[in-house]
């Protein structure tokens, strides 16, 4: 079902936080650096392919503000910072230099048991010698919170990620999935006022991965706690995310709506990240557009035409040799060397065209068109 | 293909490992022929001629082994106080220094485990590891320069007006030689135990509130358990077993050294239903100790 449906919701509750006001922030980081050093940093470093010896800076001076109540993405390929961000919001890391304020209170220096946070995490950490019942009453029992409370609120914890029935398991007998839900309900029967998930979705097969997101989603706006969902995958960025920040090299590069990051790309690392990099720059843009400076074109938005093709007012074209096809089963991607250099990557809806159709196009000369209006501004960085 | 035919020596080679290839009982049975034989013959073999010869007897007169069945001396071992008194004195022996090495061995468990820098980790490990490559014997004859009058402890102490347990008829100073020399055999296990903990979960439990204490209690203890039993299984049959230490430190007496003392009489049959009893208690503690998973932790 329900890209649609999702996209639509998606875009509903952004209104709703940008009418919201004033919007209470549930997390702000004041200029956080995070530096590694000793064995941390080695393992930092040999992760991330940094140089070896010196301190490495994971994160970089980051502010951020993420509002009560929004379903907030950080992301970024790996090494970019982004679970060092979290880790440091769950209060596992301590900031090097900045601050951290949950709620308006700073808590840079507060141990993780005594912030209002909870965390799903990627390996899901569920205690392997208790049934799923005491993983999930975990924290209401070591917060005192009385018996038949108890019980009543990991009941209902497990109705919400449909695991009833499941209280006498034993976490080694569970499903991925299952891991998954329990690690969810875990975190969210304590009501923390934020919800810190680190690639929750991360082991999972696409199927189910896709069924998660819209799960997920669903407890977020049923729940209403503030849901800070760090990935890599920036489909699942930008299909659940009411707000994401795109991270790089211990540095935030946009933070905006889905729609923000992905139509008005702030950056060239943005641009390539989120979507396709589809950068004309240089030559290529003076021949094609006219203009100078760097622009990129989603590969969705760019038809292919016979080299005679003669474009309308409002529409760029350009002419080149299909270098590449790659069959994707409902689109084909064609990758284009343009004759004005450089290369554009584009994608077609396979409507009509057959397997053996698109892929007999290699080698063909081609005219792109596209419309002006699609030709997206990037910044250097 | 033409390389194999002008090579007829690599070819019969390469039948007899398609041979062995689709027989998997054989190139089994040449792979465990050799041990199982060993443990056959040498191991069980010996143990069997103990537990013939323990019902046995020895000819009061002519001290030659009688070879006929008699359950006399298991009859003696558990109508003669003196051997109930020692046994319990060897098994609470065995406990008394199985819970002191978990003791001091957990700290530096956890320490090499989740704390220290990976050069600290292998420093460590090689210092708790070296006692081992020291001969027993100079160990427990060390342990008798220190324990001694005019020893190093006693050295020590006097300054503060003490004075060491020394060598006499107490087992305070055989505890403390036990406890040297099988606590690296616990601090292994529990080492182990302790680095194959993710870290995720000591950060969950103190995600959902837990301090440190808690962690402690609920999450890190119950699943060191098993790495534990496993340490103590060391700790406890090595204890219960030892002769030489008792001899050399007390004049108190262990089953060992009955054992010992019965090879000297000697009245084998007599020693050999005493070997008995250590080889049950140890049995009984390894049946509990795999009830505890001890021996997924090795």
């Amino acid at each position: 079902m329900t890209i649609e449906g999702h996209t639509s919701t998606a875009s509903r509750t952004d209104e709703a936080i940008h009418s919201r006001a004033p919007a209470e922030l549930a997390v702000r980081l004041d200029g956080v650096t995070k530096h590694f050093g000793g064995d941390a940093g080695r393992r930092v470093a040999a992760a991330t392919g940094a140089a070896a010896g010196e301190a490495v800076v994971a994160v970089d001076g980051i502010d951020l503000e993420i509002r009560d109540g929004e379903f907030f993405s950080m992301l970024g390929p790996s090494g970019s910072g982004k679970t060092t961000t979290l880790r440091m919001i769950a209060g596992f890391e301590r900031p090097t230099t900045g601050r951290i304020l949950l709620h308006g209170q700073d808590v840079t220096t507060v141990p993780p048991f005594e912030r209002d946070v909870n965390t799903v995490f990627q390996d899901y950490a569920l205690f392997p010698h208790m049934t799923v019942e005491d993983n999930v009453a975990y924290g209401l029992m070591v917060r005192k919170v009385p018996k038949a409370e108890r019980a009543m609120r990991v009941r209902d914890a497990l109705a919400m990620v449909r695991l009833d029935g499941y209280e006498r398991r034993r976490p080694g007998h569970l499903s991925g999935g299952q891991r998954q839900r329990v690690a969810l309900a875990r975190a969210l029967v304590n009501r923390p006022r934020v919800l810190l998930l680190d690639e929750p979705l991360g082991a999972l097969d696409l199927k189910l991965r896709e069924e998660m997101q819209i799960e997920l989603k669903a407890i977020q706006q049923e729940v209403g706690i503030t849901f800070i969902y760090v990935t890599h995958d920036q489909q699942e960025a930008l299909t659940m995310s009411d707000r994401l920040a795109v991270f790089n090299r211990g540095r935030i590069e946009q933070v905006g709506t889905p729609a923000d990051v992905y139509e008005r790309p702030a950056t060239r690392f943005v641009a390539g990240f989120v979507g396709t990099s589809n950068l004309l720059t240089g030559d290529t843009v003076r021949t094609v557009l006219g203009t100078g400076g760097t622009f990129t074109v989603r590969p969705e938005k760019i038809r292919l035409a016979d080299p005679g093709f003669s474009h309308g007012p409002d529409e760029a074209s350009a002419t080149g040799t299909i270098r590449e096809v790659v069959y994707l089963g409902p689109d084909t991607r064609y990758i284009v060397a343009l004759d004005a250099g450089g290369e554009l990557v584009v994608t077609q809806q396979n409507l009509e065209t057959s397997s053996m159709e698109a892929l007999s196009a290699k080698g063909r000369l081609v005219r792109l068109v596209w419309k002006r209006q699609h030709n997206l501004p990037v910044g250097e960085g | 293909m033409t390389s194999t035919d002008a090579r007829p020596t690599g070819n019969s080679m390469r039948r007899l490992a398609g041979w062995l290839d689709r027989h998997a009982r054989v190139r089994l049975a040449m792979l465990l022929a050799a041990p199982m034989g060993w443990l056959v013959v040498a191991y069980l073999g010996s143990l069997t001629l103990l537990f013939l010869n323990a019902f046995w007897s020895r000819d009061p007169f002519t001290g030659q082994v009688v070879r006929e069945f008699t359950p006399n001396n298991f009859v003696e071992i558990l109508t003669n106080p003196l051997y109930r008194t020692v046994t319990l004195r060897t098994v609470a022996m065995a406990v008394a220094v199985t819970l002191t090495c978990a003791v001091i061995a957990f700290p530096i468990a956890y320490y090499m485990a989740r704390v220290a820098s990976s050069r600290t980790k292998g420093l460590l490990a090689v210092a708790v590891v070296m006692p081992l490559w020291a001969s027993y014997l100079v160990k427990a004859y060390t342990w008798r320069l220190i324990l001694s009058n005019d020893g190093v402890l006693n050295w020590l102490l006097s300054p503060l007006g003490l004075r060491g347990p020394g060598l006499g008829d107490n087992v305070i100073g055989l505890w403390l030689v036990f406890t040297y020399l099988w606590l690296p055999y616990m601090i292994l296990p529990l080492y182990a135990g302790l680095e194959r903990i993710p870290g995720s979960l000591l950060e969950a439990s103190a995600d959902l509130g837990g301090r440190g204490l808690t962690t402690f209690r609920r999450v890190i203890f119950p699943l060191v358990v098993p790495a534990l039993v496993a340490g103590s299984i060391f700790t406890f049959s090595l204890t219960l077993g030892d002769y030489i230490a008792p001899s050399l430190v007390t004049t108190t007496q262990f089953i060992g050294n009955l054992i010992f003392l019965n090879f000297g009489v000697p009245d084998l049959p007599f020693a050999a239903a005493l070997s008995i009893v250590p080889l049950v208690i140890v049995v009984v503690y390894l049946l509990v100790a795999r009830r505890m998973g001890a021996f997924q932790a090795l």
